[in-house]
């Protein structure tokens, strides 16, 4: 697979603190991701991996702290035109239900980017074809595996030509037999150089595919590192604890 | 006179039937169409407009709407059609003349916007507030979000229950017979009773009884059929039963901006 991509930026997320009410779940979140890196984010639920990716891309808000992509802060930005350079893919796919496969795709590149209809259509073609579901254009969502639908959901991101791709748990309601074509889609798009924040509890793919590994706990960076670092030695205790349950 | 065949002659003269029905074909069908359907259309839109305040992060967007839905869903349709047909009717005269119509269109499209503002609403807010980051998250305003992605799901699930209310406007679209129509602007209703006035003879008000149940029937079992299609036709990967009920509140007032 090759994928049209811009060029990809680095991402810094500084400090970044976030409440709900009084459930502090974002309390001094940092993490570095160079240039064409990909970070995965692990940690135990309610820890605030999600809440992180959404502070990323700005669909939520965070209270203090900062996020630099390529160096520069984007707090000043219009948060429309920030999410399309950050992709975002979810858990639930969150397709569209009522619109066509390759309306799904078309949508943002019609309404955001003002792309004609006939551009669109191409783009969006081109976009199914790399993630191996042209034929499928006109199917409504609900007619695909779940597999499929995330492939769509990635390839309706990627039309955006993204420079920074987040995953939150994007193989976690899939059936397991459906997992691997998604995590080697996630895996083509790292090798080809995308920066990725991938939220996950696939261990397998985090020591494979991450550059950097990051364990979030209580609305922290407890401890980041290599891969190799992180799941051969990691020092802090709670990191090991958590190792050890989910390995 | 045996009574039952004088009830049966009461209800079901055949030469009374034939005398209004020309009327009725002609006069009464076609004003009956005007006042519901240009009335479905306004109360529409202003039930949109209504259901999107309702939903708005903006107190000052809700709280109007919140009143206006409380007070047309509370007030008789009569006495509603009464106060805008009679109460604006100086204001009315100077801008069309004495034609009540567009009075009691305007007021059957008040009365109807409140109901279908909150069938629209309860359709938006049963939309997973999953789809609504969807869409910000690929750079959809939220105005576009809502247009393209929240609003055409859930006015699709709440379809059943809009038709219900097009037969409710069908049926008061008769109320405006309080405003005093001239003999070409009678609706069914009027002409149905006016027949009966003259002849003391009720068939004319069944015919347009028919003439209703004509209008109503056909679309009852349309209701009954989307609401099938609906059931069958739901997206499996689209989540049912559980999180219909989600209110897109959280997504509304907490999140994506
Ligand atoms: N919109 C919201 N409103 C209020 N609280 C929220 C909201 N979203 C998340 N939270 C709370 O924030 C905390 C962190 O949630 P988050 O979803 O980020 O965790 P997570 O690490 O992604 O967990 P999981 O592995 O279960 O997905 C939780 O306590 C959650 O209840
Ligand atoms: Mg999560």
């Amino acid at each position: 697979m090759t994928v049209a991509t811009s060029e990809s930026v680095s991402v810094r997320v500084r400090d970044v603190h976030l409440s709900f009410g009084s459930n502090r779940v974002l309390r001094g979140v940092d993490l570095d991701v160079p240039r064409g890196a990909t970070a995965c984010v692990i940690g135990p639920s309610g820890s605030g991996k999600s809440t992180l990716l959404r502070t990323v891309n700005r669909l939520i808000e965070p209270d203090r702290g900062d996020v630099l992509l390529d160096g520069r802060s984007v707090r000043g930005d219009d948060p429309d035109a920030l999410r399309q350079r950050v992709g975002m893919v979810f858990q639930q796919f969150n397709l569209f239900p009522h619109l066509s496969v390759l309306r799904n795709v078309t949508l943002a590149l019609r309404r955001v980017r003002r792309l004609g209809e006939d551009e669109a259509v191409a783009v969006a073609r081109a976009q199914l074809e790399l993630v191996g579901l042209a034929a499928k254009a006109d199917a409504r969502p609900a007619q695909l595996s779940g597999g499929q639908q995330q492939r769509v959901a990635i390839a309706r991101a990627l039309a955006l030509q993204p420079q920074v791709m987040l995953f939150d748990e994007a193989t976690s309601a899939l059936d397991p037999e459906l997992v691997k074509g998604v995590l080697a889609l996630m895996a083509d798009l790292s090798a080809q150089g995308m920066t990725m924040i991938v939220v996950t509890h696939e261990m397998g793919f985090a020591r494979e595919v991450a550059d950097t590994v990051a364990f979030m706990d209580r609305g922290v960076v407890l401890e980041a590192g290599e891969p190799a670092r992180i799941f051969e030695s990691a020092e802090h205790p709670r990191l090991r604890r958590f190792l050890s349950q989910v390995l | 006179m045996d009574p039952l065949r004088t009830l049966w002659e009461t209800f079901f003269d055949v030469d009374s039937m034939r005398e209004a029905l020309p009327e009725m074909l002609t006069v009464g069908l076609p004003n009956t169409l005007i006042l519901a359907v240009s009335a479905a259309l306004l109360g529409s839109v202003l039930g949109m407009a209504l259901a999107v305040a309702g939903i708005s992060r903006t107190r000052w967007l809700r709280w109007p709407a919140r009143v206006y839905t409380d007070i047309f869903r509370g007030l008789p349709a009569a006495a509603t059609i009464l106060l805008i047909g009679v109460g604006l009717a100086p204001l009315g005269m100077r801008v069309w003349g004495p034609n009540p119509y567009p009075l009691g269109i305007l007021a059957l499209s008040l009365i109807a916007a409140a109901y279908i503002g909150e069938i629209f609403r309860s359709g938006i807010q049963s939309v997973e507030a999953a789809q609504l980051e969807g869409a910000r998250a690929l750079g959809l305003s939220w105005g576009t979000a809502m247009r393209v992605v929240i609003i055409p799901q859930g006015v699709r699930r709440v379809l059943p229950a809009w038709v219900n209310q097009l037969i409710a406007l069908i049926k008061d679209s008769s109320l405006v017979y309080f405003l005093g129509l001239l003999a070409s602007q009678r609706e069914l209703f009027r002409i149905g009773q006016d027949y009966a006035a003259n002849t003391g003879n009720q068939s004319a008000l069944l015919l347009a009884g028919l003439f209703y149940l004509a209008l109503t029937v056909p679309l009852t079992h349309a209701v009954n059929a989307i609401d099938r299609r609906l059931r069958q036709g739901r997206p499996a990967g689209a989540p049912d039963g559980d999180d219909d009920d989600l209110a897109l509140a959280g997504a509304v007032e907490g999140s994506p901006r």
